[in-house]
């Protein structure tokens, strides 16, 4: 099967404790492990920056917003890419579980109760929707899904329309965090959000390339949360060649090659 | 401008909503003109609006094998996948061209978050967990069943962009054929009436007390529908199927739940799927557009008609016979775009009798008895997110 060819021009990391992708490719090179969820404590509680928002959109954003705009606009800067010109996938496994949860708990008590501004909020393409009005990016702009699978997924959508389009491609997942039932029933992970630029063409900016192919058969058992990223953020902070697989369907993987 | 590309096959294609299961239930409610829609019979609470259900979906399980992911949702993507015999077609295709050899691409902006809302109602009655499947919770709940049903290899994704959704798996699966990726894709598209989006498009104040009445200058809010849609892509044009000649996918850059006032991004969707299709505004015969019936959808969308399309070409809102079906407006539309291609009459816009002035020189009011052989569908959603698509008959069909 035909591989995809990409350079990643930019890389944007946020987390409670790590704040950006030097903080944690700094931790992945010492080889030093994650925080486990007990660690996450009082830094659980901070909320990423989101300089890109105006600041009355960033008040109100919800998590979800912040997250994936934030790591969006460190890998665009990292990249010195223009966020208004670059088509842009959003993937997450959950999307928004606080609002969705809000939402269910507001319809079970009084339906007519539920707030205009959360419906809106609700949809799964809200953190594209803010991305794009506060860059004023008129390019296309999504928001996919595949459970478990939506880290690898989404990489492989971004990169097939960057190929096809012959564009850079800005690329972000995340999820936040939730507890209640739902994120019991779901088993919600710590948040966090990681983004790439993908070029389809080498630039002096490439900081790696990935070689991409989407391969049936037994697929990679999946990961929760960012350990679905962690894999490939790790060969990227080493800097070095490496092939890996990451679940991205119920009977496929995606195979990496990277190469510095 | 992007380049033109290469047409694909749509060898397959079928479509259930309140207007029934398959081509046929369709294009004969079209033709007769009479409506799917009637008064709100789903919500517990009350709300008066009109609405396009599915009928039956309450007894109608999906099958025990996929027992875990059963939910209102899965059950009309299964309804629909026995229409005009899609699930076999699909299958063949599949033996044909080798499960890694075929996209499974899902549009849906509901997902079965109506399972969600079930299992809060049982937590206000005391429940102290979630019943049923955490499958259930999740915005792919429809791909994991439909991937598990079809055993597809190849790439499989969720699009949730709102009601643009089941129209972008169009350009997705576009892409991955040009790219070799695959030989073949199997589009679905549903969203199913939940509290959700009736008491959320009802608290923003679009949903109208009536049955909607696209771009009628009386027109007063939206009725919500459900729906699935099927498409089966292939690679190269035959003379035997109708084609997919052009994408096209923007944001408006301006606001989260309204569009923006000179249709920025529409424009650049429309223009962006016309160039891919090598074609000029004046070559398509008819547009299906969004016409939604809010106040502010039909007004942008009116201008943009008005502006960019002769008088020569056709246009109209079907949301009047079924709805407006959220994240599987894209498909259904489609379904019926592909309908009106192929039974050669162009549908009208039902409910409608005072049009805006912006577009009343293109608007179809009644049904008009000429064969459009090219024809361009609109999907706009929330977060000014947009998709245009461009369609060609099938160029051996009889007329």
């Amino acid at each position: 099967m035909s591989a995809l060819t990409l350079h990643i021009e930019g890389i944007g990391w946020w987390s409670p404790e790590l704040a950006d992708w030097a903080a944690l490719a700094t931790r992945l090179r010492a080889g030093e492990a994650m925080p486990a969820d007990a660690e996450h404590g009082a830094a659980a509680r901070a909320r990423p920056p989101a300089a890109v928002l105006p600041p009355n959109e960033r008040r109100r954003a919800p998590e979800p917003v912040l997250l994936a705009c934030e790591a969006a606009a460190q890998a665009c800067a990292m990249a010195n890419q223009d966020p208004a010109t670059l088509p842009c996938v959003f993937s997450s496994v959950h999307g928004d579980l606080a609002i969705t949860e809000d939402m269910c708990m507001t319809l079970a008590r009084d339906p007519r109760e539920l707030s205009p501004t959360r419906f809106h909020n609700s949809v799964h393409n809200a953190p594209a929707g803010y991305w794009t009005v506060a860059t004023g990016c008129h390019a296309a702009s999504s928001a996919v899904s595949a459970w478990q699978r939506s880290f690898a997924a989404g990489l492989f959508e971004a990169a097939a329309q960057a190929c096809a389009e012959q564009t850079p491609v800005l690329y972000a997942a995340y999820d936040a965090t939730v507890g209640g039932p739902l994120g019991a029933a779901v088993r919600s992970s710590p948040a966090f959000a990681v983004a790439f630029v993908l070029a389809p063409e080498r630039t002096p900016r490439a900081l790696a390339t990935l070689h991409l192919r989407h391969v049936p058969g037994e697929p990679s058992a999946f990961a929760y949360g960012s350990d679905a990223a962690l894999p490939l953020l790790a060969a990227l902070a080493r800097g070095g060649a490496g092939s890996l697989r990451l679940a991205s369907g119920a009977a496929s993987s995606l195979a990496i090659e990277v190469a510095a | 401008m992007p380049s033109r590309i290469p047409p694909l096959a749509i060898t397959a294609y079928t479509a259930t909503s309140a207007l029934g299961q398959g081509r046929a239930a369709h294009a004969d409610a079209l033709i007769a003109r009479r409506t799917g829609l009637r008064p709100n019979d789903f919500t517990e609470a009350p709300l008066a609006c009109a609405i396009g259900r599915v009928a039956g979906l309450e007894d109608a399980a999906v099958p025990s094998a996929h027992a875990a992911l059963d939910c209102r949702e899965n059950r009309l993507a299964w309804l629909g996948l026995q229409a005009d015999g899609f699930l076999d077609v699909a299958r063949a295709a599949i033996a044909r061209h080798g499960a890694a050899r075929v996209a499974l691409l899902v549009g849906t902006s509901t997902a079965s978050i109506g399972a969600t809302e079930a299992g809060y109602r049982d937590i206000a009655r005391g429940a102290t967990v979630l019943p049923g499947s955490p499958l259930l919770h999740t915005p792919h709940s429809l791909g994991l069943f439909l991937e598990a049903v079809f055993g597809t290899e190849g790439p499989c994704l969720t699009v949730a962009t709102a009601c643009s959704s089941s129209a972008k798996i169009f350009a997705q699966a576009e892409r991955l054929i040009r790219l070799g990726i695959v030989d073949a894709a199997i589009l679905a598209g549903v969203d199913t009436l939940c509290g959700s989006v009736l008491f959320g498009f009802n608290a923003l104040e679009l949903v109208s007390a009536q049955p909607c009445r696209p771009f009628d200058a009386a027109r007063s809010g939206i009725s919500i529908g459900e729906a699935a849609g099927f498409a089966l892509l292939e690679r190269g044009a035959r003379a035997d199927a109708p084609s997919l000649l052009g994408h096209g996918e923007s944001s408006d850059a301006h606001h989260m739940s309204t569009p923006h006032p000179e249709g920025l991004g529409a424009r650049r969707a429309l223009s962006d799927a016309l160039a891919r299709a090598g074609l000029d505004a004046r070559d398509i015969d008819y547009v299906n557009l969004h016409g939604t019936a809010t106040r502010k959808n039909d007004e942008v969308e009116a201008a943009l008609l008005g502006d960019l399309f002769p008088e020569t070409t056709r246009a109209s809102s079907t949301k009047g016979w079924t709805g407006h079906t959220l994240g599987a407006a894209g498909i259904l539309e489609s379904v019926l775009t592909l309908l009106a291609l192929e039974r050669g009459f162009v549908p009208g816009t039902l409910n409608t009798t005072d049009p805006e002035p912006a577009c009343a020189a293109q608007l179809a009011l009644d049904n008009e008895a000429r064969a459009p052989q090219v024809a361009l569908s609109n999907s706009f959603g929330f977060g000014g997110n947009n998709c245009s698509l461009v369609f060609a008959r099938a160029s051996g069909a009889h007329a």
